[in-house]
């Protein structure tokens, strides 16, 4: 209930319309209107990575300088519930996609009885950074990785951790370099190792090099390729702070979940709650690319509407708002949205998830008018295909299957009942298989057919106008040799479907 | 017959830019389409068993570093830093001795360390030119005229993905997202990343590179890093200081 209030007062910024309409509603005239709160505008002394533009010193001076590595030894002094409580209190959600509560993510390290558990326990950091549009973590890890290291050694006291492995993707050869030369700044200054900062607490931190596959960035996946094997996931149970890196106790967290949380236990708490709407607080990288004019990325309160964090950090869409098409609000993993919509969502987890989309890692790809949609799902498909591991069958066939329709249907080559069977296709391999490669396959074409149906079936009509009628699978009627019988299944025989009028959206 | 040829067909028309495979095969009536290389070992002349490869004193002592990392019974895990330390020293490619080699010192059976290789795009297992050239085509990229890259480096290298140079200077990759499309279109070459391209600024450093230099990385468009080109729109302040707007008790 809250949240939809919430959500219609987002909308009226834009839609004074509907707010009246809300308003009309509600039967009690004494209740008043929740003020309207504007989110977006964060002031620099409010941004947390003030190097994410590698404008500055990235080394151990800077860091410092930076506020980085101030009383540290305080922060780990009080201990691990207090730090866990202060993440809660806080509100930060994982920064990596899911949106899982990060204080709770880290309080099932620490089980009843954890001491008695001889095993070490690791702080595994996902900086594999591969989702299609995310730049994030890279500017981080390049510009501020000390934040990175400080957040390892606090994230990692607050879970009792023993050692923190960092798994970079292997393209990011410069970022892994000044990522080393961090640790190894900080190794020098006593801040991590034996006796970290001087309290009294064993802490180690290693980089570990990735090889290029996408599937490295879901957890499991990562532990496997992390022990030295293919990245395959594994299944849970049993969840990672069971078993999980080298059969210890492990929590994979994003960098950007990781980084942050120093800054927050110092500036308290409250600081960062008071951004962004209730259960989406706290502030965010967001990396824009595609169709704007100047494409970069921008930490920003939560909760900012899509269409001003367009309009004030990336200089608007190329060739005006109007000539906007749809944006993918989260990277390649959740589906499209179409214009009418982007100018009422509002950048945080439940504003798109009930946009039927999602904030994924905050990689915001814009599509201009100029775009063919269909071909720039069709290149996700691809994508999917690609980078599937190849472990479940469902993801492993679907996505070969899905990118050979979706590349027909770039022209249109294609019969009218393929777009539900390829619909069918994706519910079928949703949901059924280990990791969640499977779903993030699916999603943008279920976003595609959902907001762009007509325009792929005027492809599908334009082409049987020139080309005349297409079997299942794609191949014409007319180049079928009449001599042999064509079997039933194959879609000839079917009734005409009247070509749709509409145009796209 | 009809299903096959229909497949066929549809393969056709699902790839209307075919390019050639990293690995031709001449054996085979069906190509590895569905992988970008071939995933058996044949022995050649110039990759078979018998070729000596150990690392150098250099290199060993930075794989025992490496090794060091882990704990002591799941020395495995170092097997991706230390596949990737070898295929630096073999010329930039993982021959099957790198390969036994590291299954070796890693004390694993050569098996395990195969199915590493394979599975990770960056081990290429074929011998590459000097520099290793990755055009990045997914829709960040491509929006930006990703493909006009690849065309340029294709038409300039006269080369299709999956190729090398006769001079042996280049080989051309198209690569799937690398991580940095807020400043796309852009290619990777060797180990470092050259963004915001334009056909030109492209032809420029491929002729840089193929003169033995080795331009400025990053943006190409003359922006820093990923800042707004047209100017900041946030960080225009200087930088807080240690302790500024913290809680009292952190001040």
């Amino acid at each position: 209930m809250i949240r939809s209030a919430a959500v219609h007062a987002g909308r009226s910024l834009r839609r004074p319309t509907s707010h009246a309409k809300v308003v009309a509603s509600r039967g009690l005239a004494t209740v008043a209107d929740p003020p309207v709160r504007h989110y977006g505008g964060l002031k620099d002394q409010d941004r947390i990575f003030q190097n994410i533009l590698s404008r500055h010193d990235h080394g151990i001076k800077g860091a410092m300088a930076r506020g980085d590595w101030h009383k540290t030894k305080d922060i780990l002094l009080k201990g691990d519930s207090w730090i866990i409580q202060q993440i809660k209190d806080s509100g930060l959600r994982g920064r990596g996609g899911a949106g899982f509560p990060s204080g709770l993510k880290w309080s099932f390290m620490n089980k009843p009885g954890w001491e008695k558990d001889p095993r070490p326990r690791y702080l595994v950091v996902n900086a594999d950074e591969g989702e299609p549009g995310t730049c994030k973590d890279r500017e981080i890890m390049r510009g501020d990785p000390h934040k990175l290291v400080e957040g390892c050694l606090v994230a990692g006291r607050a879970m009792n951790a023993t050692a923190a492995y960092i798994y970079i993707r292997g393209e990011f050869y410069q970022e892994a370099c000044h990522l080393q030369q961090a640790i190894d700044e900080a190794y020098k200054a006593g801040f991590i190792g034996k006796n970290a900062c001087g309290s009294g607490y064993d802490f180690d931190v290693y980089v570990h090099r990735g090889a290029g596959a996408y599937i490295c960035g879901e957890e499991t996946a990562l532990i496997e390729s992390l022990e030295g094997k293919q990245g395959k996931p594994r299944l849970k149970p049993p969840f990672p702070a069971d078993v999980g890196l080298f059969g210890c106790p492990s929590t994979v967290a994003n960098v950007e979940t990781v980084a942050v949380a120093p800054t927050i236990v110092r500036r308290g708490a409250s600081w960062f709650a008071s951004f962004g709407r209730e259960r989406n607080q706290g502030t965010k990288l967001y990396c824009i690319s595609g169709h704007v004019n100047n494409p970069c990325v921008v930490e920003e309160e939560m909760s900012i509407p899509l269409q001003d964090l367009i309009e004030k950090h990336c200089g608007g869409v190329i060739g005006g708002w109007d000539n906007l098409l749809g944006i993918i609000p989260g990277g390649c993993s959740v589906p499209i949205l179409p214009k009418p919509m982007c100018e009422q969502v509002l950048m945080d987890f439940d504003s798109l998830k009930d946009a039927q989309s999602g904030l994924g890692t905050g990689a915001v790809i814009v599509m201009n008018k100029s775009t063919d949609v269909v071909a720039a799902i069709a290149r996700f498909s691809k994508f999917y295909k690609h980078e599937s591991c190849g472990q479940c069958t469902p993801c492993r066939e679907g996505t070969t299957w899905m990118m050979n329709m979706m590349d027909r249907f770039v022209e249109g080559r294609g019969h009218e009942r393929e777009i539900d069977m390829l619909l069918e296709l994706t519910k079928q391999i949703e949901g059924r298989t280990i990791c969640a490669l499977g779903d993030a396959a699916a999603w943008p074409i279920q976003g595609l057919m959902r907001h762009f149906r007509p325009e792929v079936e005027k492809r599908i009509a334009d082409y049987r106008a020139k080309h005349g009628k297409v079997l299942f699978g794609g191949k014409l009627v007319s180049d079928v040799d009449g001599t042999h019988a064509l079997p039933d299944n194959m879609g000839a025989f079917l009734p005409e479907v009247e070509a749709p009028k509409a145009q796209s959206p | 017959m009809i299903t096959r040829t229909a497949f066929r067909a549809a393969c056709k028309a699902a790839k209307p830019k075919q390019t050639v495979p990293a690995s031709a095969r001449s054996l085979h009536a069906s190509s590895s389409q569905s992988s970008d290389a071939l995933f058996v070992h044949r022995d050649t002349p110039y990759n078979n068993s018998k070729i000596p490869f150990e690392f150098t004193p250099d290199n060993m002592k930075k794989a025992q570093e490496i090794i060091a990392r882990y704990p002591p019974q799941y020395k495995k895990a170092a097997a991706i830093p230390l596949l990737d330390l070898g295929q630096r020293q073999n010329k930039g490619w993982t021959s099957i001795s790198v390969m036994n080699y590291i299954a070796n010192l890693l004390e694993v059976p050569s098996m395990r360390i195969y199915e590493v290789a394979t599975f990770y795009t960056m081990f290429n297992r074929e011998p590459i030119g000097e520099n290793l050239l990755q055009v990045c085509t997914t829709t960040p990229c491509a929006l930006r005229g990703g493909y006009d890259i690849l065309k340029a480096c294709e038409d300039h290298l006269k080369i299709k993905p999956g190729q090398s140079t006769e001079d042996g200077k280049f080989t051309l990759l198209e690569v799937e997202c690398l991580g940095a499309c807020s400043s796309a279109p852009m290619f990777q070459m060797n180990d470092d990343f050259y963004e915001d391209l334009t056909p030109e600024t492209t032809r420029k450093i491929l002729d840089a590179f193929a003169a033995g230099e080795k331009p400025k990385a990053g943006p190409q468009s003359g922006r820093h890093t990923i800042e707004n080109s047209a100017g900041l729109t946030s960080l225009t302040s200087t930088p807080y200081g240690p302790g500024q707007h913290c809680v009292p008790e952190f001040q």
